[in-house]
């Protein structure tokens, strides 16, 4: 188990050191010079050229790199081009409110997706599943926005029992928090729930449908431990891998839903700092993303081998 | 009284095509002790019949007629929560495939241990013990480190015996074993009725072994009900049987034996068996027997006594002892 996990670990770091290079190379093949857009319109050739030489940027790309490389893993990120804060800063702000509003949208995601989609496969055919499916498919179909804004007009506007936007950090006022991230986070959660539900419902039922199920049947179990452990627990390996391949749609979704609702999270950082070609920004804000996905991955493929004892003693022989 | 006794029963299940009959009117009797093959080709209506002893059929579309008593207590109305009681404790089943039977995320330890804690109300320390011994039981070496191990890492044999330490946990009245040997090395097989023999002396258990394959049925079994289209068309003591078939069912099974072959050919049964839709008033047999005659076609025959302890449903039955 030990080994499965460092030899996932080194995989990891290899993705983090390409995607490195890439980001490094994209930022630099984008169109413009950033020195000049530093400078501004105005700005003298010589002004350029100092801040050219301040930013290394007249260095040749593999020492610009080594330079990128060695400030990064020291945690210097550089500073925001608008407001000379130190990046590193500005994401430790606005990370943790991101995080918070993930973390809610995938707990709502859990509980109604694997929910309903359990609910949908014990009822095939029925009533339940009928009505699970459909708010499926219409969960999946709605974008982000569009639900943003309803949600926002119904609970805020027309029942008046939410605030329609801004954020309140969870340290100053937890209740005031929960009370302005529910919205969002049930904003953000819906489509990733739909799509849970689905991939819970196949699951499940092909489990249900399995040789051991009827062998749980036969030894006179319960229902509920039929379903909740001998079912569930063969299903789980596919309801983790969609946690981990959706995550990607929930940051690009979490840029949306902090763009609805003001929420002054990681999406709007991302979406500001593009807005204002912030790049030291931009260039930290990929590379935190790009930290996080292979983070969440190496934590599926950990979770993998917890529920699968196949994948686990494979690994174990290596020992 | 018989220990398990099987009257009128009729399986059918709904279909989009409209009502499948997969059994018509069977009745049969299992005494303690005793070791009764069920056999007939698939789609005879075997496994059918003895998964409604547990009620192990999908409740939805199942439509089931006639009475199962086990120890004089019926079976067919027993609400849910006490059948679930019968389940695994009196009436248990060691189904047919070995290799998916076990669930892969669990330890078989747990598999065993988990029969033994809701019924026996064993905790966790004791269960495990004595799923231990039942390890031992069924021939499985090392069992203690087999305990703490998952069904892919054991053989198909192995995870066959793991079934029956399973079954057998409780010490059932009635155990149901749906080609249990079918997917198994021959070699493996012979262990495997071996231990059904030991667990039938030493516990008494009585003991459903449905099976197409006559030669297991001459191995272990005392009594045969030989099913086809959903009938049962001959019933005997398996010395009787195998001395004098009387329905020529029985008859073309047994020259279909290996051990009967002629010329290295095995003997085929010619034709096809009659659609499960449709149950016209004749003998389901006539088209592919060669002992046909007229009236074979104008009534069904009745399962009637043709000497003593024997039962076939033929106008024309063979070897007339």
């Amino acid at each position: 188990m030990l080994w499965f996990i460092l030899r996932r670990c080194g995989s990891a770091v290899i993705v983090l050191f390409l995607a490195s290079i890439l980001i490094f190379l994209g930022i630099r093949a984008l169109p413009g010079d950033p020195a000049t857009v530093m400078a501004g319109d105005e700005a003298s050739p010589a002004v350029v050229a100092a801040i050219r030489q301040e930013f290394g940027l007249d260095k040749p790309l593999p020492a610009q790199y080594l330079d990128y490389v060695t400030q990064t893993v020291t945690g210097n990120f550089g500073r925001s081009t608008q407001d000379q804060l130190p990046v590193i800063d500005i994401i430790a702000e606005r990370l943790p409110v991101t995080l918070e509003l993930s973390a809610l949208a995938m707990l709502v995601a859990i509980v109604i997706g694997v929910g309903a989609g359990i609910v949908a496969a014990i009822r095939r055919g029925k009533a339940a599943d009928y009505v699970a499916t459909g708010f499926g498919l219409a969960g999946l179909s709605v974008p982000h926005f569009w639900l943003g804004l309803l949600g926002i007009l119904l609970f805020a506007v027309t029942w008046r029992v939410l605030p329609a936007s801004g954020y309140v950090p969870f340290s100053e006022d937890p209740a005031q928090n929960l009370q302005r991230m529910i919205l969002p986070a049930l904003v953000l959660g819906t489509g990733f729930a739909a799509i849970l539900m689905r991939q819970t419902r196949s699951a499940m039922l092909g489990a249900l449908s399995a040789d051991y199920v009827r062998t749980a049947r036969s030894k006179g179990l319960s229902e509920a431990k039929v379903v909740g452990a001998h079912a569930l627990r063969n299903s789980l390996t596919t309801v983790v891998t969609v946690l981990g391949l959706q995550l990607g749609a929930l940051i690009s979704g979490a840029v949306v839903t902090e763009q609805i609702f003001v929420i002054p999270g990681f999406g709007k950082l991302t979406v500001d700092a593009v807005l204002t070609r912030n790049y030291p920004v931009i260039q930290a804000v990929v590379l935190v993303t790009v930290i996080g996905y292979v983070l969440v991955n190496l934590l599926v493929d950990i979770a993998y081998a917890f529920l699968n004892p196949r994948i686990r003693l494979s690994g174990a022989r290596h020992d | 009284m018989s220990l398990l006794e099987i009257t009128d029963l009729s399986v059918g299940f709904a279909t989009e095509d409209g009502l499948v009959q997969a059994v018509r009117d069977i009745s049969l009797t299992l005494d303690e002790g005793e070791i009764l093959a069920l056999c007939g080709e698939s789609g005879c209506g075997k496994s059918v019949t003895a998964m409604s002893v547990p009620r192990l059929l999908p409740p939805d579309t199942t439509r089931l007629s006639g009475s199962v008593t086990l120890d004089g207590r019926e079976l067919t109305t027993l609400p849910e929560a006490e059948m679930r009681r019968v389940r695994g404790k009196s009436v248990s089943v060691v189904f047919q495939e070995p290799m998916t039977s076990l669930n892969p995320s669990f330890t078989v330890g747990y598999q065993i241990a988990e029969v033994l804690r809701r019924h026996e109300g064993l905790s966790r320390q004791a269960a495990g013990k004595r799923a231990v011994e039942l390890l031992e039981l069924v021939g499985i070496p090392a069992p203690q480190r087999r305990m703490k191990e998952y069904p892919h890492q054991l053989s198909g044999g192995m995870r066959q015996r793991v079934m029956i330490a399973i079954a057998v946990a409780c010490e059932p009245r009635v155990l149901i074993a749906d080609e249990p040997t079918t997917a198994l090395d021959v070699t493996i097989q012979a262990g495997v009725l071996d231990v059904f023999r030991d667990l039938r002396d030493r516990l008494g258990t009585a003991i459903i072994l449905i099976t197409h394959d006559l030669g297991v049925v001459a191995d272990i079994a005392d009594r045969a009900v030989v099913m086809y289209a959903g009938r049962a068309v001959e019933q005997a003591p398996v010395t009787e049987l195998f001395a004098h078939p009387r329905h020529p069912y029985t008859l073309g099974l047994m020259k279909a034996l290996p051990s009967a072959a002629v010329n290295g050919r095995l003997a085929e049964i010619p034709g096809m068996v009659p659609s499960p839709l449709s149950d016209p008033d004749e003998c389901a047999f006539h088209d592919r027997c060669p002992r046909a005659q007229a009236d074979c076609r104008l009534s069904r025959p009745p399962l009637v006594r043709q000497g003593e302890d024997h039962l076939a449903a033929c106008f024309h039955p063979g070897g007339q002892s």
